[in-house]
């Protein structure tokens, strides 16, 4: 084996393990920034001693009784540096005397709680938006911050500067390493899904950029969505996510043509489309459904998505059955872009005139002032009307509103084709 | 990237219709699989009946013949398959290096095609749309 191929090899084990490490070591030593570092050391460890000694056996077990072991340094040295400062508590020695103990089992045990422990710590909502993604895919995907940054097209320095000051404001804020109960879990699963959802978004629909897409995100984000739902098979909306994740990725294959213009759904080659993932998308659907009396927010968008899946050609979508979901969602989840996206709905199954009546009402709507979809779909509405002048000008506005390059030329290109008013 | 997994289980190629793993096996085989699962990275999985049940189409000369099973001039094949979604090639071995086989058994890796990587005629042949 070569030395490229061991550091590949290596890689390979720390995307597999380092989440499971992470999170036992954070429950012995109550802070996912040490823990981190502490894995990241057994890391180090394995980067200098595998391609000499060759990759060991069970190289998972090699890097989590290292880690262990750099625990038990760690935990040694803070009690030395506690009895200078003369503040020995009987708390302590014993707990140092277990700790050793407590290191072996919580490493042996099955760690699916201190993952979920671990999900919830780096979605905490102390932090902002941004850095719970880069926390998460840091901690919970394996990724590098130099993996982080690519996704994000932001520079390693500030990826890494955001993880730091992360782990920081977590131990400032003494946010505790636990599965939150009661009142405040709903609130807090809010958080995590959003973070994966935003992963999975940035993945989906670039926001900046010269790529329409970035699939590896979208494949990341899946990883985390799946995992999660092993972690909690009762929970609805987890396998609602899922299922919304699945079937959006099932058409990453036919939503850019080979030069890489995005391609619209009702555009799209649907035999492109992946049907494993779409069968996927339907079995975690069906578990949405089986696990709560109702559905949530992502399993009523996953049961969207769903509809499209099943239409063979775009004439053949339901969209009776589409906008009585997005009626649900709006009851549920009212939102401009829900209210948006039914117009959308509505404009299909009864008409562009319909449509626009609702999207007329949005355009007061603060939040989509500088929305590039409400132009867009505004100018195909007025489009559909002949009213080719005001639907050139949609576009070009929504041109203008975008920060995605490929975006940008699509729209362009709808409002050249709007030509002159149909009616001149 | 998506790879398959092959299971290739010596001796399978003429193994008796209705040959069944043991349950100690597929014991041990379940608990990999859902390792895989809660890993995140299990698309899909399934096992094959013995060759000695299926039969084998070929096509030289222009038109298709069928040839029943057991294949006399099979030396390995395919039992069954794991498809997963993995970063690297790396981690695909590694988790092919986790599966509790037995003495017999081989797996082979193969990742699988993705539209990207054909040139433009083929991806247009393929059914992609042209901009």
């Amino acid at each position: 084996m070569t030395a490229t191929d061991t550091h590949e090899s290596i890689d390979a084990v720390w995307r597999i393990e380092s989440a499971r490490i992470i999170a036992g070591i954070a429950r012995i030593v109550r802070d996912v920034g040490i823990a981190e570092e502490l894995a990241q050391d057994a890391l180090v460890a394995a980067l200098q001693q595998w391609p000499e000694s060759g990759i060991p056996n069970n190289p998972g077990a090699w890097l989590v009784a290292t880690a262990k072991h750099r625990a038990i340094d760690h935990l040694r040295r803070n009690k030395r540096l506690e009895q200078k400062h003369e503040v020995i508590g009987r708390e302590l020695e014993e707990r140092q005397a277990a700790v050793a103990e407590e290191i072996e089992n919580a490493m042996d045990d099955d760690v699916g709680d201190d993952l979920l422990r671990l999900i919830f710590t780096a979605c905490h909502p102390v932090l902002p938006a941004e850095a719970r993604a880069a926390l998460t895919l840091r901690l919970l995907g394996g990724l590098t911050t130099d993996e982080i940054a690519r996704a994000f097209l932001t520079r390693e320095a500030t990826i890494a500067q955001r993880i730091v000051r992360a782990k920081r404001t977590l131990a400032e804020a003494n946010v505790p390493f636990e599965v939150p109960r009661g009142a405040e879990f709903t609130a807090r699963l809010s958080s995590v899904l959003g973070v994966i959802y935003l992963i999975f978004n940035e993945g989906y629909t670039a926001t900046a950029g010269d790529d329409w897409m970035r699939p590896e995100l979208c494949q990341d984000a899946l990883r985390l969505g799946r995992i999660l739902a092993e972690l909690m098979p009762n929970e609805s909306e987890v396998h609602g996510l899922v299922a919304l994740m699945e079937i959006q990725a099932s058409r990453l294959g036919a939503r850019v043509s080979a030069s890489g213009e995005p391609i619209l759904l009702f555009d799209q080659n649907r035999a492109l489309w992946d049907q494993l993932l779409i069968h996927r998308g339907f079995a975690a659907l069906g578990r949405a459904e089986r696990t709560a009396p109702s559905l949530g927010p992502y399993a009523l968008q996953a049961a969207i998505a769903a509809c499209h899946a099943r239409a063979r050609t775009a004439g053949e979508t339901d969209w009776a059955r589409i906008v009585e979901l997005y009626g649900e969602l709006s009851g549920i989840a009212p939102s401009p872009i829900v209210e948006l996206n039914r117009a959308v709905a509505v404009g299909m199954a009864s008409g562009p005139e319909a449509a626009l009546a609702i999207v007329d009402k949005l355009r007061e709507e603060p939040a989509l002032q500088k929305y590039h979809l409400l132009s867009s779909v505004r100018g195909d509405l007025v489009f559909k009307l002949g009213r080719n002048e005001e639907a050139r000008q949609e576009f070009e506005r929504a041109a203008s509103l975008t920060e995605n390059s490929r975006e940008r030329e699509l729209m362009l290109a709808r409002a050249y084709n709007c030509g002159g008013d149909a009616n001149d | 990237m998506r790879f398959m997994m092959l299971m290739i289980p010596k001796g399978y190629e003429s193994a008796a219709p209705g040959t069944m793993p043991s349950a100690e096996h597929v014991a041990a085989m379940m608990k990999y699989n859902e390792q895989l699962t809660k890993a995140g990275v299990l698309l899909a999985l399934d096992g094959l009946h013995p060759p000695s049940t299926g039969a084998r189409v070929s096509f030289s000369g222009g038109k298709p013949t069928v040839t029943d099973g057991p294949f006399s001039e099979a030396k390995e094949v395919v039992g069954g398959y794991w498809m997963i979604q993995v970063k690297s090639k790396a981690e695909a071995i590694e988790w092919a290096s986790r599966c509790p086989g037995l003495d017999n058994e081989v797996i082979e890796i193969r990742q699988v095609h993705e539209m990207s990587e054909f040139p433009p005629d083929v991806q247009e042949a393929a059914g992609r749309l042209k901009p």
